[in-house]
């Protein structure tokens, strides 16, 4: 017989655990109430996503900024992942120099509208030179021009009940954000890229910029932005096509 | 204790036992898919950035295989989670119980490098091990052990949280110190061999000492027998 089974250890064992239940029940309200859950939650692996999502979050809440670089920091060489989107729709607005292109901004907003490019262009601007990375390792520094992700949400009117902001591209990389990062000062709308017009292979004509998680957030080839409160209905509820991929839905890591 | 009769002594309490067993689960997991998460650039670099197309430090002699970094990462950041918070227990609960000082630190006598440079060549020999010392770690083990402990898992964390664009915006020093994000890659992956070096040994010495004896002192607590002489 070992000492772990006293009945003294076996009382003070099951009001640990008892008081470790209670906790834990606390937590996961309070953690729905301070939206520190992400969509990509469950099966065994969610709990290292919550984990970390939950305990960045109020560190971050104070809108801490990433690290921003001098222009002669700026890489030499930006690789890219992935080919431009193939169906005619994009093909068609790329050889038209993206005259046609509009970008959509709609949900539960109380002024749904959309913007084309010289639009875009034409509100209040923003350039960073911060350093992103790519999940698989490598890593460039660039600078991004564009406008504020938080002055279009303004333009539209976010209703209070929003949670999160979805971004649509012409391929299939759908992707959304929660309210922290959309008003974030340095995540931005970007349709400049070190000086000149954002390439085509690095998501023209205007990709998201989420300058405190990894690149892959950074979704190219925008062509609509829904602002919701539930990621339920879209797709398998993962909140990203990344997740069902198996890559997690935040990416501050 | 009684235990068939015989009066046995404790080698490790309950919390060590606990605490390494979840440490060495967690630290396999974390291997495993830090090797899928590695395959996915095997290329190092020092500095901010660093990619294809641009000089690295050196390049593994690996292939590149993108097919695991998104399990693999899942399975990283969960791992981590468990080693972090187990080795947390263990490391405050050292501190309190004194586990530290009383076993791992030396000696001012031990710290002599006759008596170091003894217990290594009494190793290399594969000469049996005294009996008092499944009781008491000898001053390579300290030495050891301290490191593992106070050196290696701690840059471990560093280098870790030193990737992350979310941790460095809260705190950009974590970042800085090293050089910048690439460098903490890079040093991220020579703790790991470090870590792995010391797994090798650790087993290899288990294996010398006698593997049953001690993993079951290691699970039960139990298995040398009744403490002699001293104590």
């Amino acid at each position: 017989m070992s000492d772990l089974f006293t009945r003294r250890n076996l009382i003070i064992t099951g009001l640990a655990a008892a008081t470790g239940t209670a906790a834990l029940g606390v937590t996961a309200l309070l953690s729905n109430r301070y939206n520190l859950i992400p969509p990509d939650y469950g099966g065994i692996y969610g709990l290292g996503e919550t984990l970390t999502y939950a305990a960045q979050r109020p560190f971050m809440a104070r809108q801490s900024l990433a690290r921003e670089f001098d222009r002669n920091e700026i890489s030499k060489v930006a690789p890219v992942n992935g080919e431009p989107p193939e169906i005619d729709a994009y093909q068609r607005l790329l050889a038209g120099d993206f005259a046609d292109w509009r970008l959509t901004v709609d949900g539960l907003v109380t002024r749904p509208l959309s913007f084309s490019l010289a639009e875009l262009k034409r509100f209040p601007s923003r350039s960073q030179i911060t350093h992103q990375a790519c999940e698989e390792g490598w890593s460039f520094i660039a600078e991004s021009t564009g406008v504020p992700l938080s002055y279009v949400l303004d333009l539209v009117g976010v209703r209070p009940e929003a949670k999160y902001v979805v971004f649509f591209p012409f391929d299939d990389f759908w992707d959304s954000i929660d309210m922290l990062d959309a008003f974030h000062p340095q995540t931005f709308l970007a349709y400049g890229m070190n000086g000149r017009e954002l390439p085509t292979r690095h998501g023209a004509p205007v990709r998201l910029r989420v300058s405190r998680q990894l690149g892959y957030k950074s979704i190219k080839y925008l062509s609509r932005i829904t602002v919701t409160d539930t990621l339920d209905d879209i797709g398998k509820g993962l909140g990203s096509k990344g997740a069902e991929l198996g890559y997690s839905w935040y990416g501050g890591i | 204790m009684l235990r068939g009769g015989i009066m046995e002594s404790k080698r490790h309490s309950v919390l060590v036992r606990i605490t390494h067993w979840i440490v060495a689960l967690s630290f396999f997991g974390l291997l495993v898919s830090g090797i899928a998460i590695l395959l996915a650039h095997p290329r190092l670099y020092w500095g901010e950035t660093g990619a294809v197309g641009t000089p690295s430090l050196f390049d593994l002699p690996l292939p590149f295989v993108l097919a695991h970094s998104g399990w693999g990462r899942y399975l990283h950041f969960l791992s981590a989670w468990a080693c972090v918070l187990a080795g947390l227990i263990y490391f405050i609960a050292g501190l309190f119980t004194q586990h530290f000082r009383r076993n791992f630190l030396p000696t001012r006598g031990d710290l002599d490098w006759h008596r170091i440079s003894n217990v290594i060549s009494e190793h290399l020999h594969f000469k049996p091990s005294h009996e008092e010392e499944f009781w008491r770690y000898n001053v390579v083990q300290q030495l050891t052990y301290l490191a593992v402990v106070f050196l290696l898992f701690p840059l471990m964390i560093w280098s870790g949280l030193a990737m992350s664009p979310a941790i460095t915006s809260v705190f950009p020093s974590l970042v800085t110190v090293f050089g910048g994000q690439q460098s903490a890659r890079t040093i991220h992956f020579f703790v790991t061999n470090f870590l792995v070096l010391f797994l090798f040994v650790h087993i290899a010495m288990l294996c010398i000492t006698g593997f049953r004896t001690r993993v079951r002192a290691m699970i039960t607590g139990y298995g040398g027998g009744k403490r002699s002489s001293h104590e």
